[in-house]
């Protein structure tokens, strides 16, 4: 028997090992928000999830190092990747301070993976008044406060002069509000050849904008406690109309096919290949536009308003949370407070003018969903730009700010987003009807919610 | 008659040995040592597979039986999620979604390898170039191929329907229309059959010339030569890649991330796509139903072994090992 001792004692300590390992879960009470004002943070601050690349980021981690210079900012540069903040959540080595999408803050939040803030709010006199208020709300769970927001993105409709001049439409007929109206627009600015889509007219921007659309019908996808609304009769008929608009423009898949040749970020982009007459997108897009101006691009911008004809816009952004067990959360609060700060997005502004002049081009916007800020930028670095169409654009995404609305945060936010888009999809490809697909979503939907609630 | 008395003879043999064994080990110390020295040698891919594989495979039988959120410690529920398998319609949708594309894949794969092995093994001097140009989309990233594939089988401004146009044919569209979904997949699967080529290269080598010439002789011609000669003698070839093939497209999961769930595509994926281990993954780390995902590998690993040992039953009747017969 002496010769299968070693492998025995081997497999059995690997066993050991192993069968542990991932099983244990540390159920640690993490960080409590000991933090305040006077503290003096130091240490090891560990960020996952802040690419930090541009110099908007880069002045704000300057700020926060000239402000706290005993703290080593350690920075995992990358986008935030749900299999890696679990894991290291799982595993008792989470990171400090996280930068993620407010729209999965819900989830996280109902799930345990990310503390409350409201003590490190409170000790270290974070005015969250400051922060707009669709920002807010969006990083709130049953009256508790999990992150501190940062961006607001908004959307408007950008259109190409040289589309509208050569269909012969003004550009107030790129309006939201008459849905029969923007329909006959549609066909009329859509380009065929050879059966196949060779100018989209106007591209809804399904299924990514469904909220955005359902929202302009008045329907709430997501009740304000985030029970699933996805079939409300109004979401149902925004969805079969833009299944429609699509429809009248090729049909769903030569219609993506199509789409998918755009080179959104490119120079030579679908406004300059005339291949796209208009669409709704966010701020950011304006700045990617600035390049193609070389290239004729004659920009033309109204904003995206509901059936009434009010201005109404979804908002998208980020937001700081810090996780269970994070080990530095004096230097996460804080972080998070310099970050959004003021004083901190008024050196970002000052950065990003400083690359606009470098560039010789001009400035933008600068969107942090802190809305002193915002006024501010806005007061002393917004000026003409000599493009009549970029200063429409412009002053449509300021316009939006303060009627942007954000869908309601749920425990069972990924389920109701995943439940939307794939039955989204499922219409758009003529699987099922918008009825039966949004039925279906709010199925599931509904039953993932019950389950997190009851957790 | 013979059979029954080698069957004899082997039982005889390994009823001996096995008694020996059970009894004192009666090897020279030499041998002994030689033993340990064997597992010592071997003792690292023993502990790897310890740690790596066969610890998270006990870890993830235990948690299919837990709700277990990644983050609360997992608690016990049985076979709740065994039976959530059964009611999840997107499971089967998946399951079907991945079997699909495996019936297409592994056919084509075999196909266009053998074809590919063939081609190399009648070219001359050029064939080591060849034979590199084409192992080398192998060493691709699976993501930058399908990243790349994504513009090729665009139905618009592609490559591929460009090619088609050519011969009049108007290919559809590979990335949008749902029916074409998982023929897309197959085909980005396809650039890296060049494992399988040089596998088929190898086989084909080794052909004893003399059975072609005998079967030229007696005035078979290619097509009987192929399949008397050529698919015989390659069939354990053949079989192990047929095997490996399946076993790797059932666990599906590159592609169909980078073409459609990945975050450049956003919201634009159709259910047509959802091939098993995209469900799997959605579940760990998108819902944080990691004991569910458990349940759903384990599910996956039940099928890969009964479609396996099917094969392999298949493979004793046709397939054919040189030395193993008389």
């Amino acid at each position: 028997m002496k010769h299968v001792r070693l492998p025995v004692v081997l497999a059995a300590s690997a066993l050991v090992v192993t069968s542990c390992a991932g099983v244990g879960t540390k159920d640690n009470a993490g960080g409590s928000g000991n933090s305040s004002g006077d503290s003096t943070p130091s240490g090891t601050l560990n960020v996952m999830g802040f690419s930090g690349e541009d110099e908007v980021a880069q002045s704000r981690i300057d700020a926060f190092k000239a402000a706290y210079p005993t703290v080593t900012v350690k920075n995992n540069k990358g986008d935030f990747d749900a299999q890696q903040f679990l894991t290291a959540v799982s595993s008792g080595n989470p990171p400090d301070v996280v930068y993620m999408d407010r729209n999965l803050i819900g989830t996280y939040a109902a799930k345990g993976a990310i503390q409350p803030l409201d003590d490190c709010i409170k000790n270290n006199g974070i005015d969250t008044s400051q922060y707009r208020e669709a920002a807010m709300n969006a990083v709130k769970l049953k009256d508790k406060t999990y992150g501190i927001p940062e961006f607001y993105t908004v959307v408007v409709n950008l259109i190409s002069g040289k589309a509208l001049k050569s269909a012969g439409v003004p550009t107030t007929d790129i309006q939201t509000a008459d849905w029969d109206k923007l329909e006959a627009t549609t066909k009329k600015l859509a380009k065929t050849k050879g059966g196949r889509p060779a100018r989209i007219g106007f591209d809804p921007k399904m299924p990514d904008f469904f909220p955005l659309w359902s929202m302009a019908n008045g329907a709430e996808l997501v009740k304000p406690g985030g029970e699933p609304n996805l079939n409300d009769p109004k979401a149902v008929e925004a969805l079969a109309y833009a299944v429609k608009l699509v429809n009248d423009q090729g049909g769903w898949s030569n219609f993506k096919t199509f789409r998918d040749t755009f080179d959104l970020f490119g120079e030579k982009n679908q406004f300059i290949q005339d291949q796209l007459a208009a669409f709704p997108i966010e701020n950011w897009y304006v700045n990617v536009l600035l390049d193609s101006r070389k290239n004729g691009l004659e920009l033309q911008s109204t904003m995206f308003t509901d059936r009434q004809g009010q201005p109404i816009s979804t908002v998208g952004g980020s937001a700081w949370v810090i996780p269970k067990g994070a080990k530095n959360v004096d230097a996460a609060c804080k972080w998070a407070k310099t970050l959004t700060s003021v004083d901190t997005w008024n050196k970002a502004a000052e950065a990003r003018m400083q690359t606009v002049t470098k560039n010789k081009s001009f400035f933008t916007g600068l969107f942090t969903g802190n809305k002193v800020a915002d006024e501010q930028i806005k007061a002393k670095y917004l000026k003409p730009t000599g493009d009549a169409g970029f200063d429409q654009a412009i002053n449509n995404y300021y316009n939006s700010l303060d009627v942007a609305k954000a869908l309601n945060p749920s425990p069972a936010g990924a389920e109701i987003d995943a439940a939307w888009k794939s039955q989204v999809a499922k219409a758009l490809a003529g699987q099922a009807t918008p009825q039966a697909a949004l039925d279906q979503a709010q199925k599931d939907a509904k039953t993932a919610y019950d389950k997190a609630a009851q957790g | 008659m013979a059979a029954t008395v080698e069957s004899v003879e082997r039982t005889a043999v390994g009823g001996s040995g096995g008694s020996a064994r059970r009894g004192r080990d009666k090897r020279s110390p030499l041998a002994r040592g030689e033993g340990r020295a064997a597992w010592m040698f071997i003792s690292p891919w023993v502990i790897g597979f310890l740690v790596f594989t066969a610890g998270p495979m006990i870890a993830s039988l235990v948690l299919s039986f837990t709700d277990y959120e990644m983050i609360r410690a997992p608690h016990g529920v049985g076979l709740e999620n065994y039976q959530t398998l059964v009611q999840d319609p997107k499971i089967a949708k998946s399951l079907m979604n991945t079997f699909i594309y495996a019936l297409i894949f592994v056919p084509t794969g075999t196909v266009v390898a053998l074809a590919l092995a063939m081609m190399l093994h009648k070219v001359g001097r050029a064939a080591g170039f060849f034979r590199t140009a084409f192992y080398l989309p192998v060493m691709t990233p699976a993501v930058a191929a399908s990243a790349m594939f994504l513009l090729l089988l665009n139905g618009q401004r592609g490559l591929i329907n460009q090619v088609l146009g050519w011969v009049g044919i108007q290919g559809p569209n590979w990335t949008a229309d749902p029916a074409w979904l998982k023929p897309s997949i197959a085909i980005v699967s396809l650039w890296s059959v060049g494992g399988s080529v040089v596998i088929y290269l190898a086989a084909l080598k080794n052909v004893p010339q003399q059975l072609y010439e005998a079967a030229a002789i007696d005035g078979a011609g290619p097509v009987t030569r192929f399949t008397r000669i050529t698919l015989p003698m390659i069939s354990g070839a053949l079989f192990f890649t047929i095997i490996t093939h399946t076993i790797g497209a059932l666990q599906m999961f590159d592609q169909a991330y980078t073409m459609f769930y990945g975050p450049q595509q956003k919201a634009t994926a159709s259910d047509e796509s959802l091939v098993y281990m995209i469900y799997l993954f959605q579940n760990a780390f998108q819902f944080f139903k990691m004991g569910y995902a458990s349940a759903m590998a384990w599910l996956l690993f039940l099928i890969i072994l009964a479609i396996t040992l099917i094969q392999l039953r298949i493979g004793k009747r046709y397939v054919y090992y040189e030395g193993e017969r008389d």
